[in-house]
């Protein structure tokens, strides 16, 4: 009897402590986030690791947690990065106000693009959503006169940023990375705000079992394209910070290679944890990084790389870690 | 508009949807028996033309690289089925797909270092220069070829699935694997012999298109996202499904390109929404097999 109770008290302790941690996990990421221009070699690498590591994130949220496989995640992520930029030089738009439109816009891309793409399953959502994204590619490259076609986007430059009253000098490279370092943490408190949520509940137990899900009476096809909508919102955020980063926006960003990239980086890092995105990105940027010093054909590396992580190591070096220490995991 | 120009169209149509039908082919069989979807058959139909190519130059002909591109592509698809996509079986169904995604990768970049990354013109054969005269107009010889060759291969298919021992077991295979075994057949060498036969398909499908256009490492990407369109618009594992949304697919793209050139390539991707908000299973879908 009272070994039971002193069981149950201390499992109850350790989720405790596991809950706090939860809570906890938006600020341990927004600290870890805050030391990375100073943990990597570079800060161009930094800035990178955080775009991508939003856009991951967003994806992430499809693929890890409610466990749908899309190869269309680029359309978001251009759509976040034209639209910024079109509102901006075409427009005259302050960037805050480009930025809150292209998520609105690509809000909207995803919807219809949603709508269609979670009627099929399994395997047929991964084909229809690499075609859909094709088609938002092909469109961006006939729309020349608004995309600037295969050249890219150019013609916006944001070289200063107004904060509350404070003039903030953006071609400064620490600076570009903190001011985009905002974007990154609301998304990362909007995924948290999510998991937590019930809805985030149900996405997941759609991923672990969808027909006990609809039998519970959840709408499962409504679900998955909420969910599908807001994982595209945070994507575009991502894309939205590469525009104001970059200051051009090139095509190749909405060809479903960047889809699979994106798909890489997840599984580099572990789908279905919180901070594994982050990983992903900066495993895969630095392996790019290194190899192509010593080879421009680095792509096969990494591609041999990634068969071995799907053969071998599924959950990904976030998640296998998080797995080897039960201390540091957290509740999903 | 002038009839004629519509039939010339139509026929360059049948043309490209014929290469299309045979990819998509490849993809759908591969995925009625093993219920894999492979990422990498768009890679696939790359290193096929490139071995057309490197084939027909190293013998002097045309046709030795037709014949010997598929079978040497064939069991290297064998060779990657038996060492990788072996290890995912009763794994997720989205593991095989990740995997051939890599690759993909792998391909694509192992092409650039063997042959560049610029695109190669891929010499049409002697015997198959010039036009014919079809009474409303001249139509390229070669594309002619094309039709004749596909109609051919898919007789060949369907005379193999339907009336031989081996189809047979294919047949059955598809439909349930574990009575097969409990029947004494090795379902794994069955597998094993699909996955080459679809890549085998791809690689056809690559050196048939190498002469309409140039080879280039990046040519399957293109391929693969229509492979994917042409098996989704047909339904997924059904063979006459490849062959008409194949077609349907080719001749919706030549007969837009008449009409408004800059929407062709935008086509494809609108029938398949279409066909996706109507019936989501596809065409001809087999049993409800949707994964």
């Amino acid at each position: 009897m009272t070994a039971q109770s002193n069981r149950a008290a201390a499992t109850k302790s350790v989720f405790g402590a596991l809950d706090r941690f939860g809570d906890q996990r938006v600020l341990l990421s927004i600290a870890i986030l805050i030391a990375l221009p100073w943990l990597l070699p570079s800060q161009a690498l930094a800035v990178n690791v955080l775009i991508y590591g939003v856009v991951v994130m967003g994806y992430n949220l499809l693929f890890g947690y409610t466990g749908l496989l899309s190869f269309g995640q680029a359309a978001f992520f251009g759509c976040g990065a034209y639209v910024t930029g079109i509102a901006i030089g075409r427009y005259g738009m302050p960037w805050f106000a480009a930025v809150a439109s292209a998520v609105v816009v690509s809000t909207i891309l995803a919807a219809v693009i949603g709508v269609i793409s979670t009627r099929t399953r399994g395997i047929y959502f991964s084909m229809v959503t690499l075609a859909l994204a094709q088609l938002v590619y092909y469109v961006a490259l006939q729309a020349s006169s608004f995309t600037g076609g295969e050249n890219g986007l150019r013609g916006f430059t944001v070289d200063r940023i107004s904060l509350f009253g404070l003039q903030i000098n953006f071609l400064d490279p620490l600076n570009k990375y903190y001011v985009l370092m905002v974007f990154a943490a609301a998304a990362l408190w909007f995924q948290s705000r999510i998991l937590n949520s019930p809805f985030g509940a149900v996405i997941e137990a759609i991923r672990e079992n969808e027909q006990r899900a609809r039998a519970c009476g959840y709408d499962v096809e409504r679900s998955k394209l909420l969910v599908f909508m807001l994982s595209g919102s945070i994507s575009a955020l991502g894309g939205c910070m590469l525009a104001l980063h970059l200051s051009i926006v090139p095509l190749d960003i909405l060809h479903y290679q960047t889809s699979g990239m994106i798909v890489m980086m997840v599984l580099l890092g572990g789908a279905r944890s919180f901070f594994g995105p982050f990983v992903g990105a900066a495993a895969f940027l630095i392996l790019e990084d290194v190899i192509s010093l010593w080879t421009p054909h680095w792509q096969i590396f990494v591609g041999a790389i990634f068969i071995l992580f799907v053969l071998f190591l599924p959950k990904g070096i976030w998640g296998t870690l998080l797995e080897t220490l039960p201390i540091a995991r957290p509740r999903r | 508009m002038d009839l004629s120009l519509i039939i010339m169209q139509l026929l360059s149509g049948i043309a490209l949807g014929a290469v299309l039908v045979i990819t998509a082919l490849g993809l759908t069989i591969v995925f009625g028996m093993l219920g894999v979807v492979n990422f990498a058959h768009g890679a696939m139909f790359m290193i096929g033309a490139y071995a057309g190519l490197y084939l027909a130059s190293l013998t002097g002909s045309f046709w030795w690289g037709l014949l010997l591109a598929p079978i040497l592509i064939g069991a290297f698809g064998m060779l990657i089925e038996f060492v990788l996509i072996r290890r995912l079986y009763g794994r997720s169904i989205d593991d095989p797909l990740l995997l051939t995604f890599g690759l993909s990768y792998v391909l694509v970049e192992g092409v650039r270092i063997l042959f560049g990354s610029d695109g190669i013109p891929f010499p049409t054969p002697s015997q198959l220069i010039g036009v014919v005269d079809l009474g409303v107009g001249f139509f390229p010889r070669y594309r002619i070829f094309v039709i004749v060759m596909v109609a051919a291969v898919l007789v060949l298919l369907w005379l193999m699935l339907e009336k031989t021992r081996i189809g047979l077991i294919v047949r059955a295979g598809a439909r349930d694997p574990v009575i097969m075994q409990v029947l004494g057949v090795d379902i794994g060498r069955v597998w094993l012999a699909i996955f080459g036969l679809g890549v085998a398909l791809a690689a056809l499908g690559g050196v048939l298109a190498g002469p309409m256009r140039s080879v280039n490492p990046e040519m399957g990407s293109l391929v693969l996202a229509e492979a994917f369109v042409v098996t989704v618009i047909g339904g997924l594992g059904s063979i006459p499904g490849a062959v008409v949304a194949g077609l349907l697919v080719g001749i919706s793209i030549s007969m837009v390109a008449l009409v408004a050139p800059e929407m062709a390539t935008i086509v494809m991707f609108a029938l398949m929404a279409a066909v996706l908000l109507i019936r989501p299973q596809g065409l001809f879908n087999v049993r409800g097999r949707v994964a």
